[in-house]
């Protein structure tokens, strides 16, 4: 007798949880010969709304773990991918990648995930400084993370756009929602399957599958996301963005996928988007040759 | 003699409570009827602080902001109280003078209700001299678990004794009574002594407010009601912290003692952080954007 395959359901990441959306919608994904591979979950807005509470709860525990620790958890993430390296490989070239190319995003995916793990305790440390003040303070100037994140994944790739998009922002202690390529949505709900199993406390990274001209808007609008991410093509998807965003000074990046696996992806500055700079006065009283009194 | 209370008290079908409730929360309210649904909320907390370390200050800009729930919202209710200890009360009465505001004030030996009589009495007395509108009492859970059903009614007629004009609401601390059973034992037994409104928890203990044993209150409030024709009020207090709990809880008032109760007359929300969530869900529903705490007062 035949066996009869087990299918994925391909879900959402909100939370920790992989949750059916809402909405209970879904659309069709085709192959080049215009069979279905699968019926993926079309996110609501209310999804969003739910993965952003998710994420702004998870902000305070993930901003204040050691940079340390954080690293750790990049790593373990790229660790675990290592281990699911096929099932990446086989869904990027059921998306219509040759193998060679599909074998060389994974790789590349997991290297820029070390990557990105090894700046987590460094570039602080980069980026911070030391200011000269005319008064006696001790006066410095550290990166913090911004806080929640949201961001649209483009159409050029099905897990190396993901992992750009998703590892510097989480690098810096922010938390993320972003939605996985419309076009090409496998890798994102597999990729959402590692993340739940390396670590990374839930609503963190948030992952939703769907269409950016349906949820770009209340992305841009919400006022609980402090920053947005932005790396479709769309040039009036852009400009709603840029306009709603304004609504709370929301940053806004826009980032091409061109080349992405090029090393010019990976780039510590990708991190320092996401994060704003606090400068500190601490009084001080006689040090070195100082005779201030405060 | 023992006094039988509880000659129409019925079991609680358990089983039979949590599909009730699996149903409140199924109900489409959109739109109009949301933004009606929300106001009506709003308008039904009492503003509650109740920590050892309130001061006057804090006393003051709680009240302040249950006068100005949300200056930024245009057409806001105010919300129906603010609920102190009694020595906050008269910081609270003179911070809401003019005001339709009502001050409540918790006594009896808040949280626990273990102490003696004559110093609960006392308490009571202060509370309502210092010009409390209402006074929240708890029961004695102690007593009420041994079975000295007695002395809990007479201790909450004694009580209403002492509240003169202002209205009681008696705490039956749902959280320690352990059964449903118990929970529409103590309602009836509270409403038979005398309560103007039942309330569910004190918010010191865990759980506090749950659907369940709101709606059993509810429906002893409903048979007392049906039987003697008086109302009674009800206060579920405590774990109430979203828009949308607050709705489904609306949902059951409405679908079990009806409209004469949807009012802050007769229904009340214990909450503190309450407020700002259906603020946020009136913001969203006025303008189409999700809103952040950052935007809305703490306090």
């Amino acid at each position: 007798m035949e066996r009869i395959e087990v299918l994925k359901t391909y879900k959402l990441y909100i939370g920790g949880q992989f949750p059916r959306t809402e909405s209970g919608r879904y659309y069709p994904l085709l192959n080049s010969k215009k069979q279905t591979l699968a019926n993926i979950s079309l996110a609501s807005r209310k999804d969003y709304r739910n993965a952003v509470v998710a994420a702004r709860g998870a902000f305070g525990g993930w901003s204040s773990k050691t940079a340390f620790n954080r690293g750790q958890i990049l790593y373990r993430i790229a660790e675990m991918m290592e281990g699911r390296k096929m099932q990446f490989v086989d869904e990027l070239m059921v998306q219509g990648i040759s193998k060679s190319n599909a074998v060389k995003e994974v790789q590349t995916s997991i290297d820029r995930m070390v990557y990105y793990s090894g700046w987590c305790d460094k570039f602080q440390q980069c980026f911070s400084a030391v200011n000269p003040v005319s008064s006696s303070h001790f006066n410095f100037s550290v990166p913090e993370p911004m806080g929640v994140v949201a961001a649209i994944s483009g159409n050029s790739s099905s897990l190396l756009g993901l992992i750009s998009i998703i590892a510097p922002v989480i690098a810096g202690g922010n938390t993320i929602v972003v939605l996985a390529s419309e076009k090409y949505p496998l890798c994102g709900v597999t990729f959402a399957e590692v993340l739940a199993t390396s670590d990374l406390p839930g609503g963190v990274v948030n992952i939703l599958t769907g269409k950016s001209s349906e949820i770009h808007s209340h992305m841009a609008s919400h006022m609980d996301v402090n920053a947005l991410l932005y790396c479709g093509d769309d040039k009036a998807e852009i400009k709603t963005i840029s306009e709603l965003a304004a609504l709370n000074v929301k940053r806004v990046f826009v980032r091409s996928e061109k080349k992405l696996e090029k090393d010019e992806h990976e780039n510590p500055y990708y991190i320092m988007d996401f994060q704003e700079i606090k400068t500190t006065w601490h009084p001080i009283e006689r040090v070195g040759g100082g005779s201030g009194n405060y | 003699m023992g006094i039988s209370y509880f000659d129409d008290t019925p079991h609680v079908d358990q089983v039979g409570v949590e599909e009730r409730i699996a149903r409140f929360s199924t109900r489409s309210i959109k739109k109009t009827s949301k933004m009606q649904a929300l106001k009506l909320a709003l308008n039904m907390i009492d503003l509650t602080t109740l920590e050892g370390k309130d001061t006057p200050g804090k006393v003051n800009q709680m009240c302040y902001k249950a006068m100005h729930v949300c200056n930024q919202l245009p057409e806001l209710p105010t919300v129906a109280a603010v609920c102190v200890y009694p020595n906050h009360v008269k910081t609270a009465r003179k911070a809401l003078n003019g005001t339709e505001i009502k001050v409540a004030a918790v006594a009896t030996a808040f949280p626990s209700g273990n102490s003696t009589s004559s110093i609960k009495l006392e308490d009571t007395q202060f509370a309502v001299s210092e010009g409390a509108h209402e006074i929240d009492m708890v029961i004695s859970r102690g007593e009420f678990l041994r079975g000295n059903y007695n002395f809990v009614f007479d201790e909450i007629a004694a009580i209403k004794d002492a509240c003169g004009k202002a209205r009681l609401k008696v705490i039956l601390e749902t959280g320690e009574l352990s059964t449903l059973d118990n929970v529409r034992k103590a309602s009836d037994l509270a409403i038979q002594a005398g309560a103007d409104f039942i309330k569910t928890s004190t918010g010191k203990i865990q759980p506090a407010a749950t659907m369940p044993v709101t709606l059993v209150m509810l429906q002893a409030i409903k048979d007392h009601y049906k039987k003697t024709g008086k109302m009674v009020g009800m206060k579920p207090a405590g774990g109430i912290s979203t828009a949308k709990v607050a709705i489904n809880y609306l949902v059951m008032l409405h679908e079990t003692l009806g409209d004469s109760w949807m009012t802050n007359e007769w229904f009340r929300f214990g909450a503190s952080s309450l407020a700002n969530d259906l603020l946020m869900q009136i913001g969203k529903e006025q303008h189409g954007i999700y809103q952040s705490k950052d935007y809305f007062s703490n306090d």
